[in-house]
């Protein structure tokens, strides 16, 4: 499933859109699975830390990751792993990476959503929100200076994240320099418990891009179609030299903040308005509807899913976790540095 | 001809650019005006395009540049002053300094810091801020004192696969010179013996070296012979040239221009005790800036941080105890 899931990365022409909203579905469907697989194994006492979930936003997510071509940039945030997976990402990261296993990317130093593959353009995140905005535009600066004039950098964030300096810095800097960054934000409605009203006070996030002097769009997160499309144009108009384009998508929270949280500070009618639909339902009756997969199918790639999750998730957690006796601990990757490191 | 410490920085980056294609500077005023202090001065006309005028964001300025880093650039961060890295503090030690941690992938960048104060630059243009960042695993910090090391040391910190906080004196830009720069004799890591002496060692760093050096001519004349070691880099520390010193000294003053809680001057007192308290024949002693926020007036300042009559003084009493 993920080796012919990535032969259609990137592809946006609207023949081609049902083959795209199949693959952007499929993502999404193996990123729930995955989470839910891991939400298992944190009430099972597998995982040590915490598990952050993305359920409610995989369109939005998914669709980014989709369309996004090889030899751009990605730098995903917390709730992010169907956009991870369709980017790129080995399935086998994610657990090894909630194992601290040494086999893992981090080789078990850091967790759960921290992992990324700089080298393959998907950077890691830290916990410090807006931090990674800055972090892809300096990448994208490094490409234009390196010449390339085709790649586009994307990075995701949610509705609290907006609120740091950090964000708001890097998207100035990005306009200034006029980048191909694409910045998606899940508005999910709630920052752990803030809700947006303790977060913001303009109307919605996308009009603060006239502010910035870029170009904001405004879409329902629930409909993978419709982010498609938008996001689609967004990732196109950076590609051809328009600046740094803003996107905000309208979803909802289906998941507390981590497994920890029950959400009871959540407004419930939210769960009973459009926002508060579940983007993978809707994607699934909408390919029913137009015919482009029937409900066995739909089932069987369910299947096929849950199959490769198990599979995953059974060879990380045989194999071995970090060992403090084989820890290197040292922070320094030039040599005669990491040797003064160990001398005093 | 000679040349200053602020002319050295300028030289070597320079040369960073002109030799290396990955080298590119970015910092608030430095194309056209040339920066704040003229360290960047006609660079952006030599080399268009690689020296960069940035907005006032600090941890978009050091972010970007742990992105360009990661994609194989040299980036040269110049903040306007060392006490404005603060407001990007947050890439620098969360992000950047933990990065090859992480993931194995290097994060090569250069943090320039124009550091330490100046007569009237009060509490807010005159921070040493070598302490703060030496804290944070992950990163290097270069204090260069002379005019050859300002050069070299800028260098190798470039060259260097992990990110470099690049401590440069104010205080020493136009007053320091020397006739012509010079290779490195030691590598960047590695203490420096500034001064022989038998009778007591003193550590210090950066514009500190210089008190340090002036008050031992003071002290030869009262014979008392002084050795001064620099330190020259604060992170990692060169713990072995220290207690070689001491070794044959068995008396150990710390000076340093940062303030007197935590820092350089307790590690390496610290550092000493643990691995050479057999070789001190007195207790170790440190000299820092008073524990306050730094004062414009240039009355209160000019006793607000280490002078070479405070030293002298101090090295009299350790020389008598």
């Amino acid at each position: 499933m993920l080796d012919t899931l990535r032969e259609h990365r990137g592809e946006v022409a609207p023949s081609l859109f049902p083959d795209l909203y199949i693959t952007a579905f499929k993502w999404m469907l193996l990123a729930r699975m995955v989470e839910e697989k891991l939400g298992n194994l944190w009430r099972a006492g597998k995982i040590a830390g915490g598990v952050y979930l993305g359920k409610g936003q995989e369109a939005i997510s998914s669709a980014i990751g989709t369309l996004l071509k090889p030899g751009d940039l990605f730098g995903p945030l917390i709730r992010d792993q169907a956009g991870r997976l369709a980017f790129g990402e080995p399935m086998i990261d994610v657990f090894r990476t909630h194992f601290g296993s040494r086999t893992g990317p981090t080789l078990g130093r850091d967790g759960n959503v921290h992992r990324g593959r700089p080298r393959e353009g998907q950077f890691p995140m830290i916990s410090h929100l807006g931090s990674l905005v800055s972090v892809v535009a300096g990448a994208l600066m490094a490409r234009r200076f390196k010449g390339d004039k085709t790649a586009v950098g994307a990075t995701t964030i949610g509705d609290g994240g907006t609120s740091t300096g950090a964000f708001h810095e890097a998207i100035n800097m990005a306009a200034i320099e006029k980048l191909p960054l694409v910045v998606v934000v899940s508005n999910n409605r709630y920052a752990y418990s803030t809700p947006n009203s303790r977060e913001f006070a303009c109307d919605d996030l996308a009009d603060r891009a006239r502010g910035y002097g870029i170009e904001g769009y405004s879409m329902d997160g629930t409909d993978l179609g419709e982010c498609l499309e938008v996001l689609g144009k967004a990732v196109e108009r950076a590609r051809s030299g328009c600046g740094p384009q803003l996107v905000v998508g309208h979803c909802l929270r289906l998941t507390g903040h981590a497994e920890h949280d029950d959400a009871f500070y959540m407004d419930k009618r939210l769960l009973d308005s459009p926002i508060g639909r579940d983007c993978l339902k809707v994607a699934e009756s909408f390919l029913r509807k137009q015919g482009w997969a029937s409900e066995t199918q739909i089932e069987n790639w369910r299947k096929l899913a849950k199959q490769q999750v198990e599979e995953s998730a059974a060879i990380a957690q045989c194999e071995p976790q970090a060992d403090p006796r084989e820890e290197n601990w040292c922070p320094y990757a030039t040599e005669s540095i990491a040797e003064a490191h160990f001398n005093r | 001809m000679s040349i200053t410490y602020l002319e050295a920085i300028r030289e070597a980056q320079r040369r960073a650019l002109r030799d290396d294609p990955r080298v590119y500077i970015y910092g608030q005023d430095i194309a056209t005006f040339g920066g704040a202090f003229k360290a960047t001065k006609n660079l952006a006309r030599e080399f268009p395009g690689r020296v960069i005028d940035a907005p006032i964001s600090e941890d978009a300025m050091v972010g970007s540049a742990i992105g360009a880093a990661i994609e194989g650039m040299r980036p040269i961060i110049e903040m306007q002053f060392a006490d404005f890295s603060s407001v990007g503090i947050n890439q620098i030690v969360n992000q950047a300094a933990t990065f090859f941690w992480r993931t194995q992938v290097a994060c090569p960048i250069t943090i320039r810091l124009p550091s330490g104060g100046n007569p009237g630059s009060g509490p807010f243009h005159s921070q040493n801020l070598e302490s703060l960042y030496a804290h944070f695993p992950g990163l290097v910090v270069m204090t260069p004192a002379t005019v050859e090391d300002a050069y070299s040391m800028l260098l190798e910190a470039i060259e260097i696969n992990d990110p470099v906080i690049y401590c440069e004196h104010k205080y020493l830009y136009n007053r320091l010179k020397t006739e012509a720069l010079t290779e490195a004799e030691l590598p960047p890591h590695k203490a420096r013996v500034a001064r022989r002496g038998r009778d007591l060692t003193i550590v210090a760093y950066s514009a500190m070296v210089h008190e340090s050096l002036a008050a031992a001519e003071q002290l030869q004349r009262e014979n008392i012979a002084v050795e001064i070691v620099d330190l020259r880099t604060v992170k990692p520390l060169d713990i072995d040239t220290v207690l070689a010193s001491v070794a044959h000294t068995s008396r150990l003053l710390c000076v340093g221009e940062s303030w007197p809680w935590g820092g350089v001057n307790a590690e390496v007192i610290a550092s000493v005790a643990t691995h050479g308290f057999h070789l001190l024949d007195a207790p170790p002693q440190r000299i820092n800036s008073k524990d306050t926020p730094i004062p414009f007036s240039p009355h209160l300042w000019s006793v607000h941080k280490p002078s070479s009559q405070v030293i002298a003084a101090a090295a009299r009493r350790l020389f008598d105890w």
